[in-house]
């Protein structure tokens, strides 16, 4: 799992939880799996994002340096922090770990870099 | 500046109900000028004004549809008449034209006649019919600089060929069209298919009817072994899945292919991008149920292209809550695989609207394929919502009696939670949860009448074959050792 999906996954589905994001990233195993870097494509996600999930991942990470904790302005003029968010966000890749809802605790595996959202049949 | 010019584009008589649509997509994302002269769109030529020779290779650079383009010099449904507007045409330009008829220029001419057979030497005539082009290079058949092509075209009922051409074409070869990539992602070489995979003609085609543009985000809900991402990967899209069967997105499923036993450990996804050249823009599959949310609204994809399942091949699931459930049966610890109840076509369909109404951007198109019986298709019987306007509809046969229609919807207004759902998800009887039940109790023959007769057939065949005294060849049973050793 890229860091550019932990920021969009959620646990809203399981009953009674209302918002169930940021979910709680725990990384065992990662991968860098370099890929061209393409400006065009990391601005246009950029509106998207949720910078304090950005900010989380590069925590857990351990790429703090790199990523502000602030969302700084006019991201898309500065070059190098572009490359370092395309580098968090698409070149890390989570091979084993979890997510946990931050409201109930559930756990979400990530098995052979997929997590599994899946909810069991009592908690829909 | 302007320089309109007339083309010829031939088509593959292949998927004919959807080049119409493929063409209108194309020329809405490339923002192109065009005038479209021919009427009989099911004709596998065409002449089309494009507003330059640019925008006609754009045109080229993406269809799938397309076998070649070429620039026009004369057409006629009759012959002497071709052969003077030709002339005219040649004279009228020649400032333009003068290039390609120098010395220094090597020339091919291709006759190509459609629908008629002709002899080599009959097609030599038709060349030298012509000897009054001004052509003063050598003739290269193998590398030209220059290839033109005459075309004439004999209808489309190989039983009844008309007594003269209904049209006759001349034209420069200008560009082929991207059929090439049918066989580069054909699924035969494929690292990992399933049983639903898509065949890469038709993915290419959902791809463009999509939009698919470089730097674009997509999404397949219903991602299976990927085949759609492939397409849209191809095309510079960033691909993004969900899929509830674990076994699929992991690749641990039962292998598809007849002379596979097991799941090779490699076989992925991601494989099959990093395949075509494409694992750059691979982003994600996650193991999800459609039916319930999992990602942020925030989120929004510039094209949802899909192929729900349709309970023939691949089971129609959801998690659902059961009421009885056993209080032993499991513990804390132990992997649990939820169980899954039927998800009926009608409410998969509305919650596959809702969700590209919601997390669609403006303008982006859902993509998705819709079975159906065909003596009950009704335009009315198709989905809707009002925040997508379906802008796509075509066919394609099946079996004798089912056939599917691709959807081409295209978000024309911002959803809004509040407001009421007003659209329909098909409250016929025929869209519904019977279309599997219907599929494979209420065919004409049963699955085992059918075997039977289809035993007689080959039966008779082979005696027939013994009469002639021609030796059998065993494909048919290596097929069947095959498929058994694999049960062993």
């Amino acid at each position: 799992m890229k860091l550019s999906t932990y920021n969009f996954l959620t646990s809203m589905a399981i009953k009674g939880v209302k918002v169930g994001f940021p979910l709680k990233l725990t990384i065992n195993k990662k991968e860098v799996v370099e890929s061209e870097f393409n400006p065009t494509f990391v601005e246009r996600m950029l509106p998207k994002l949720d910078w304090s999930a950005v900010y989380g991942a590069a925590q857990v990470a351990e790429l703090t340096d790199d990523i502000p904790a602030v969302q700084p302005e006019n991201i898309g003029e500065n070059e190098l922090l572009m490359q370092k968010l395309h580098h968090l966000l698409f070149e890390i890749d989570v091979l084993e770990g979890q997510l946990e809802c931050p409201e109930t605790g559930r756990v979400f595996p990530i098995t052979d870099g997929i997590p599994n959202m899946l909810l069991n049949e009592d908690e829909v | 500046m302007a320089n309109w010019r007339k083309f010829i584009l031939w088509f593959a008589q292949e998927h004919v109900d959807f080049r119409v649509q493929e063409f209108e997509s194309l020329v809405k994302m490339f923002g192109l000028q065009v005038r479209l002269l021919t009427e009989q769109t099911m004709k596998p030529f065409w002449v089309v004004e494009f507003r330059d020779t640019d925008t006609a290779l754009q045109y080229a650079s993406r269809s799938i549809s397309l076998r070649a383009m070429f620039e026009l010099y004369a057409h006629s449904n009759k012959l002497p008449e071709f052969h003077q507007r030709l002339r005219n045409h040649i004279t009228a330009n020649w400032n333009t034209l003068v290039e390609y008829f120098r010395v220094e220029s090597s020339f091919k001419i291709v006759v190509e006649t459609y629908n008629k057979h002709f002899s080599q030497r009959e097609k030599v005539e038709k060349i030298e019919s012509m000897d009054y082009l001004p052509i003063e290079g050598p003739v290269n058949l193998k590398n030209p600089q220059v290839e033109w092509w005459y075309i004439e075209f004999w209808g489309l009922n190989p039983t009844a060929v008309p007594a003269e051409p209904e049209d006759i074409m001349f034209g420069r070869l200008v560009a082929y069209g991207q059929r090439h990539l049918i066989k580069e992602l054909s699924l035969k070489q494929r690292k990992f298919i399933g049983n639903t995979s898509m065949d890469a003609q038709l993915s290419l085609l959902m791809a463009n009817q999509a939009m698919v543009r470089k730097g674009d985000l997509v999404f397949d809900p219903f991602v299976g072994s990927g085949s759609l991402l492939v397409s849209a990967a191809k095309w510079g899209g960033y691909v993004l899945g969900a899929d509830i069967d674990y076994m699929m997105v992991h690749a641990r499923c039962r292998p598809s292919r007849i002379t596979q036993k097991v799941r090779e450990k490699d076989e992925s996804i991601r494989a099959n991008l990093k395949q075509y050249g494409c694992a750059d823009r691979y982003m994600d599959v996650v193991v999800a149920d459609f039916s319930n949310p999992v990602w942020d609204p925030r989120i929004s994809f510039d094209s949802i292209i899909t192929d729900p399942p349709y309970g023939i091949r691949e089971a129609m699931e959801k998690v659902e809550k059961k009421i009885s459930l056993k209080a032993n049966t499991r513990s804390d610890n132990m992997v649990h695989y939820p169980s899954t109840s039927h998800y009926s076509l009608q409410s998969l369909y509305g919650d596959l609207l809702v969700f590209a109404a919601k997390h669609l951007k403006l303008a982006g198109r859902l993509v998705c394929w819709l079975p159906f019986h065909s003596e009950d298709y009704d335009p009315k019987m198709l989905p809707q919502h009002q925040n997508l306007i379906l802008i796509a509809n075509s066919e394609q046969q099946l079996t004798g009696k089912t056939a599917r229609r691709l959807l081409t919807y295209e978000k024309c207004s911002e959803y809004s939670p509040t407001e009421p759902f007003l659209g329909s998800t098909t409250q016929l009887p025929t869209l519904s949860q019977d279309f599997r039940d219907r599929y494979f109790n209420n065919a004409l023959e049963s699955r085992k009448e059918r075997r039977v007769r289809k035993a007689e057939v080959r039966k008779q065949a082979q005696v027939e074959m013994n009469a002639r005294g021609k030796i059998p060849s065993d494909g048919r049973s290596k097929k069947r050792d095959l498929n058994k050793a694999r049960f062993v």
